[in-house]
């Protein structure tokens, strides 16, 4: 058994596994809180001052989404790239785990703000006419009434920002970014050691896997409906 | 007092202002409770929603216990909401707050309220729409009737003066309806505050409202007491609304007349005259026979009525008439 264990997983270090899960870890996290942090608030933005909404603003609205898109059409790999310059002067490196977050936050912030955007119209507008005629104002229906009504909608879009991060994360492994991904591309490709890919990949799936199923009970938790 | 001065209010569409309330003057009393009836599209919800601002009108002016409230600014617009309730057909309550949080929820907005007197007027509220056991459940486990007793409790939670209800009964089964009706001539009783109503069904007029007002395309064509637009009514639309609401079919009802001799009569009796034994008496009196072509007792809030339709032959009309008449019987000669 032993002997057949080290036929197939010979290349395998799992010292280097484990540090590698735990760097992933660190990066899809990091990046998530801080997509989250910036795309909420862009994302309640884009509703506010979106068509027919309580604070429309044609041209605020033209120019927050238009840098929307530009963040979320250009392709990730690229996204990588270009922001070398930009990781540098905010924190001195571009390599390692702390150099993926920028880049990662870059791909995730406009992301997340969209299915913000997106929770907050599906909240019915009579509830947010009820709150208007409570007397409310416009922070009240936002941290009242808005969110709250969302946050089921709002925790699914987590999750979603989560699983995408951690695909970008094992894709910032091209610029020397660490993790698994890193692992995978030094190893499992460049050196043709399969079974480190394999293993590499198989994590992968299992930490996306816990993700969505934590995502799914919160939703199912906060949902009164 | 709510006045409307020369009110008028149209909606941008595609650039162009289409009229949704051409200008309109009227006064509701405080204390009493209005209906608005009219059709689809014509113009109750635009109505209602000046009321507090919902919608900003855009010509006239909004007297509301003799302020204008077309001039408020939104600090003053935000007072003055909390002393206007609405409820709404479709309930609008929070998914995401319990029964309890919901009737919380304006008082916690106004920011004046201690945390104990929240509590002891959400209980208080809570008796009174009979939902005490349900607080603490969430609105997706009550039943359309609990919701909008629900929606009731909430909109009296800051003690308004007047309550706003676009079509609160419409989402609503008869019995419901009936119930959620009651609660509301009962608090107008007890509180003494003003009630808005807007609705599609006279029957709902009849039951709870003093006077109404009927819409038409953007204007109101007839408004009075209930009674005498009910009884009485004189515009087209108003008719319709009138005669669908008792069932009648008037082709059939033109058929019947048709086929029946002599005078038609319709009377009507309003309060204690409705009990009375008048119509043998007076065909005594006079010699006329009768035959009954339709009728109805009801009530319309809480004054009985009944209409008769009559044929009569033989026998000394005027007579007959004048004794209707000294009865206090209102006349109306069909044909
Ligand atoms: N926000 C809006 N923008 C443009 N037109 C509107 C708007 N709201 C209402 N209207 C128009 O104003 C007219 C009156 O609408 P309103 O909602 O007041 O009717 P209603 O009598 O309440 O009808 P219903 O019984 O269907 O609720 C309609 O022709 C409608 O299309
Ligand atoms: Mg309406």
């Amino acid at each position: 058994m032993e002997a057949l264990m080290e036929n197939l997983m010979g290349n395998v270090d799992w010292l280097e596994i484990g540090v590698a899960s735990w760097d992933t870890l660190v990066m899809v996290g990091m990046s998530l809180l801080f997509s989250i942090i910036i795309g909420l608030p862009i994302g309640v933005l884009l509703f506010l001052f979106g068509k027919r909404q309580l604070l429309e603003q044609p041209v605020a609205y033209a120019v927050l989404s238009f840098v929307v898109n530009v963040l979320r059409s250009v392709p990730f790999i690229i996204l990588l790239i270009v922001m070398i310059p930009f990781t540098v002067m905010l924190i001195g490196t571009s390599l390692g785990v702390a150099g993926a977050i920028p880049p990662l936050v870059a791909g995730g912030a406009p992301f997340f703000a969209r299915l913000v955007e997106t929770s907050l119209r599906e909240v019915d507008r009579g509830i947010i006419e009820a709150t208007q005629a409570m007397g409310a104002n416009i922070r009240q229906i936002i941290f009242g009434a808005l969110l709250p009504e969302a946050l089921p909608g709002i925790i699914a879009g987590i999750t979603v920002t989560a699983i995408t991060l951690v695909s970008y994360a094992a894709m910032s492994g091209v610029i020397g970014g660490g993790g698994l991904g890193d692992l995978a591309i030094r190893f499992g490709y460049q050196r043709f050691q399969t079974d480190v890919m394999v293993i590499t990949v198989a994590l992968l799936v299992i930490f996306v896997q816990l993700l969505q199923m934590a995502g799914d009970r919160l939703v199912l938790y906060f949902s009164r409906k | 007092m709510i006045v409307f001065d020369q009110v008028q209010k149209s909606y941008q569409v595609g650039g162009r202002a289409i009229p949704a309330l051409h200008p309109t003057s009227m006064t509701i009393e405080t204390g009493e409770v209005f209906g608005i009836v009219g059709h689809s599209g014509a113009g109750k919800s635009t109505l209602i929603r000046l009321i507090n601002k919902l919608e900003p009108a855009t010509g006239g002016r909004i007297l509301i216990d003799d302020e204008d409230i077309t001039r408020y600014s939104s600090a003053d617009l935000r007072a003055f909401r909390r002393k206007v309730g609405m409820i709404f057909q479709h309930f609008n309550l929070l998914s995401s707050k319990t029964v309890a949080d919901n009737i919380a929820f304006p008082m916690k907005l106004a920011g004046i309220y201690s945390k104990p007197e929240i509590r002891s007027r959400v209980e208080e509220l809570l008796a009174r729409v009979s939902l005490s056991e349900h607080a603490n459940k969430y609105p997706s486990q009550l039943s359309g009737g609990q919701k909008q007793r629900v929606g009731i409790a909430r909109a009296l939670a800051c003690r308004p003066t007047i309550l706003l209800c676009d079509e609160a009964t419409s989402a609503l089964d008869p019995q419901t309806t009936q119930s959620v009706l009651k609660l509301l001539a009962d608090i107008n009783k007890e509180l003494g505050l003003t009630i808005v109503l807007i609705t599609h069904e006279m029957d709902v007029v009849r039951r709870v409202c003093d006077r109404v007002a009927v819409m038409d395309a953007g204007r109101v064509v007839e408004m009075g007491p209930v009674s005498k637009v009910f009884l009485h009514p004189q515009h087209p639309t108003t008719r319709d609304f009138v005669f669908e609401s008792e069932s009648v079919d008037r082709d059939e009802l033109q058929e019947d007349l048709q086929k029946a001799e002599g005078r038609i009569l319709r009377l009507t009796f309003k309060g204690e005259s409705t009990y009375k034994p008048l119509l043998g008496s007076v065909a005594r009196q006079s010699g006329v026979d009768f035959s009954i072509l339709s009728g109805r007792i009801d009530h319309i809030k809480d004054t009985p009525y009944g209409q008769l339709t009559l044929s009569l032959v033989g026998g000394d009309l005027d007579v007959a008439m004048r004794a209707l008449e000294a009865a206090d019987v209102h006349v109306e000669v069909v044909r």
